[in-house]
């Protein structure tokens, strides 16, 4: 299975040279977390190994650029956690926000991997910091990179240097070839230019499919034009579309993404965490006719602010506006962009283009419904409830009396897709009656459908590409082994 | 840039780094500035703070996900280190030689001056057959130059290069005061000039500065303690020297094991090499997170400590040859231009980045 490989490299460094007859005993198409967890995996046993970013350098890593920390069950804490999150808990927070739909066994597998996952990673080159500030509801369950994912891939990628990983930007994979369940090769487009390269195993953890409008508008219409894509441009799914072509197994609900609220001026592509937006539970949100439209004190807002994204996309224009007063200033994470101010309601409204008699109507009703309520905590579930509102507000509902008055303009943005290839407990790619390909894995994104079909828990998009990139990359250096 | 530009830009790209806070765990900086924003900007004082805390370890700048050519166009090292040289100018007296911290090149022909200077009046005064002569015997220095010729300008120069510092620290004080909740504590000061001499925060959260290129080093945190206590020691030594000399009536030339000798050539050697080491990582280090404005007066500064280490060590390498005389006073030379033109470089960067330490550890007990 050994393929010549045609076209030219086009240069960029003197470890681009994509020319000269060689096979890979492993390829991996992705240059994010869990592509190079499993570069690094297989590297343990695999001769060479060969990681396929279609990014430029600086652009490199994909979504895992954006992270901050992942979720491992542990059995006690240590400098970094405060207590320990075992394996029961840790499935139970899955099947929540699952919404049902999870598979239970792959959920287990990979939640008992986690286990030793964080030792694993150190010796990569991860190193960790103590949860950032504001995170409570995270310092027991997940472990923060220092300085964030960019700062991890930066520590893998100098580790694949170091262990003779070869690494390819601006290297877009347009096409795996496969011949009955064997993947032969992959072609690689450069420079204007096509080559084939061979491996004896190939690995995809190429990401999700969010950044192609023009794929979601098959499901979604023009209100993509709406949505904001919080992370890479180079999510595409042309890896994803050319596995299900060749008979893959396609998991998750096609038109399932996951989306929070960003600030509304946020960039289209890659504003990542810096545009999220915090205050929704500390006043009221409106749509765009000046109406609110669900309970903002539902919950605490870390097992909440992942629904808002959905909510905001299904209102008109995708479009609309967090009202807080002076009081709540304090009780949420700066934001990026200046809010727009003014001195009352009604000016409020104007900034915003929102009719200013729909706007009243709603907060006098709003406050008229918190009457009385003065026992206000940011921090826990106060049960300050509105009374006699619909929709209610189920905490935090003090009245938005005190100016100056603020508006955070929220359109959904969104952070990755749910539909991917099934695997196998093996991370192998399975076909569409189930059968595994015979040397095709997946890790990552493209394959975290396959636990949890909707729904997000902080942190577990790192572990699937971990948990999965390490399992792909073992299995796929053991298979070129053969 | 115009100052308030200069101001405007940080800010800017602050409120990028308070929404995001990644790098919290890398240094001082993220958490001094967490505590300090909300919608509205900061001020001067606040930006020059966090300037003049940063040590420029610029693991941020390759932890960040929104640097050029990202739009958001974060480049944390490099635009506080802009404030910083802004700030150093701004706080510097009297004002008018603040422009010597735009264009070093003023400074050193100041220094060049200094030396001059010295050299031209040790001539005049003994006399060029003193200069190259041969002295071995005890007070053989102060043939080629009186002893009141050596410590009435030394002493001069020592007040005036104190004074300014002290003058530049109060106005930095007072201009990063804020709205100055934090109460004076003993503890807070001992904590500072712990991470003063540990230099704790060029650290990069652990492993080293990213320096000079992607990869975290320990490196540079090396070379600088090699050249801060090769510096502490030489001044140990002239200190030294002094009290033999003025106390116990003994007078130099001092035996090779003597504690002055010992002090001043380690502490020559190490600086020496401490800014040999300096200008081989600069010469190398990423352009992208560094600022010219700032790299023209590192380089001055570490040139002029290394040019005085070198001459000091050739002082006492030919004391005991006819090149005595010219080495000596090549050395106090250079070493008068280094300590005239210390308020007016790099050397200042001592106070400011203390005291910025010192507010940081009263913040951080008035936070709890």
């Amino acid at each position: 299975m050994i393929w010549g490989v045609s076209g030219q490299a086009d240069g960029v460094g003197a470890d681009a040279r994509w020319g000269a007859a060689e096979e890979y005993h492993v390829i991996v198409i992705g240059g994010g977390h869990a592509a190079l967890s499993a570069a690094l995996s297989a590297r343990q046993t695999a001769g060479r190994v060969l990681v396929l970013e279609r990014a430029p350098l600086h652009m490199r890593g994909g979504n895992s650029r954006h992270t901050r920390n992942i979720r491992c069950a542990h059995d006690a804490g240590d400098a970094y956690l405060t207590a320990e999150y075992g394996e029961d808990e840790f499935l139970d927070d899955l099947r929540r926000v699952g919404g049902g739909r999870l598979n239970g066994a792959l959920a287990r597998f990979a939640i008992r991997e986690s286990k030793t996952l964080p030792a694993w990673m150190v010796v990569q080159g991860a190193r960790w910091q103590p949860a950032l500030r504001g995170t409570l509801s995270l310092a027991r369950t997940n472990r923060f990179f220092l300085g964030g994912g960019k700062a991890l891939l930066n520590a893998y990628y100098e580790t694949c240097r170091r262990r003779g990983v070869a690494v390819r930007y601006e290297a877009p994979v347009e096409d795996v070839l496969v011949a009955g369940r064997r993947a032969e090769g992959v072609v690689v487009g450069r420079g204007g230019r096509r080559g084939v390269g061979g491996g004896r195993a190939v690995v995809v953890a190429s990401g999700g499919f969010e950044a192609n409008l023009e794929w979601l508008r098959r499901y979604w219409g023009d209100a993509v034009d709406n949505f904001a894509v919080r992370g890479t441009p180079y999510n595409d799914g042309m890896v994803l579309a050319a596995l299900l072509n060749k008979g893959a197994r396609q998991v998750g609900d096609p038109r399932g993404f996951h989306a929070i609220a960003v600030d509304a001026r946020a960039p289209k592509f890659d504003g990542g965490i810096a545009t999220r937006l915090d205050s929704i539970p500390f006043g009221i949100v409106v749509n765009r006719a000046g109406e609110r439209f669900s309970d903002e004190g539902e919950d605490l807002w870390p097992k909440r602010y992942a629904t808002w994204g959905g909510r905001v996309a299904a209102q008109p224009g995708q479009i609309a506006y967090s009202i807080v007063d002076a009081k709540a200033v304090r009780c949420f994470l700066p934001p990026l962009y200046e809010p727009f101010q003014a001195g009352s309601i009604g000016a409020l409204a104007a900034l915003v283009q929102i009719d200013p008699q729909a706007l009243l109507r709603t907060v006098d009703a709003y406050n008229r419904a918190t009457a009385g309520n003065t026992a206000f905590r940011a921090d826990v579930l106060d049960g300050l409830h509105t009374s006699g509102l619909h929709p209610p507000k189920s905490n935090w509902a003090r009245p938005i009396d005190r100016p100056p008055f603020y508006a955070l303009p929220l359109r959904p943005g969104i952070t990755f897709t749910y539909m991917g290839v099934g695997v196998d407990e093996t991370a192998r790619i399975v076909d569409r009656q189930g059968l595994p390909f015979a040397n095709l894995y997946a890790a990552g994104e493209i394959m975290s459908g396959n636990i949890l079909e909707s729904g997000y828990l902080a942190g577990f998009g790192m572990t699937i590409g971990g948990v999965f990139g390490r399992l792909a990359g073992r299995g796929a250096a053991m298979h070129a082994a053969e | 840039m115009p100052q308030s530009d200069l101001f405007q830009e940080a800010q800017r790209q602050l409120v990028v780094c308070n929404a995001c806070r990644y790098c919290e765990g890398y240094c001082a900086v993220f958490p001094a500035l967490e505590i300090r924003q909300t919608f509205t900007s900061g001020d001067i004082g606040d930006v020059t703070y966090l300037a003049n805390l940063c040590h420029d370890c610029r693991a941020c700048y390759y932890a960040c996900m929104y640097t050029p050519p990202h739009e958001f166009a974060v480049n944390i090292p490099k635009v506080l280190s802009e404030v910083r040289q802004a700030s150093y100018r701004r706080h510097t007296w009297p004002p008018r030689f603040g422009g010597m911290f735009t264009t070093p090149g003023t400074a050193l022909w100041a220094a060049g001056a200094a030396v001059v200077a010295v050299v031209g009046l040790a001539f005049w005064l003994s006399g060029p057959p003193r200069v190259f002569g041969l002295h071995l015997e005890p007070g053989a220095f102060y043939q080629v130059v009186p002893y009141w010729a050596m410590v009435v300008p030394g002493l001069a120069v020592f007040c005036w290069w104190l004074g300014v510092w002290a003058a530049g620290g109060v106005r930095f004080w007072r201009e990063t005061a804020g709205d100055g909740h934090a109460p004076p504590a003993l503890g807070a000061l001992a904590a500072a000039v712990r991470d003063a001499l540990t230099m704790r925060w060029l650290g990069g959260g652990g492993p080293g500065c990213a320096y000079p290129g992607e990869r975290p080093s320990r490196g540079r945190g090396i070379l600088h303690a090699f050249v801060f206590y090769g510096f502490l020691a030489a001044l140990a030594s002239t200190t030294l020297a002094a009290i033999y000399q003025d106390l116990l009536d003994r007078v130099p030339p001092y035996p090779l094991l003597s504690a002055p000798v010992v002090l001043g050539t380690l502490g020559g050697v190490a600086m020496l090499g401490g800014t040999a080491g300096m200008l081989i990582a600069k010469a190398r280090s990423d352009r992208a997170p560094a600022a010219d404005a700032m790299a023209r007066l590192d380089y001055a500064f570490v040139i002029t400590l290394g040019l005085a280490s070198m001459s000091g060590l050739l002082t006492l390498a030919l004391r005991a040859t006819h090149a005595m005389g010219l080495t000596l006073v090549v050395h106090l030379g250079v070493v008068a231009a280094l300590f005239v033109t210390a308020p007016y470089g790099k050397f200042v960067h001592v106070v400011y980045r203390f005291l910025a330490l010192v507010r940081y550890r009263l913040e951080q007990r008035a936070e709890g």
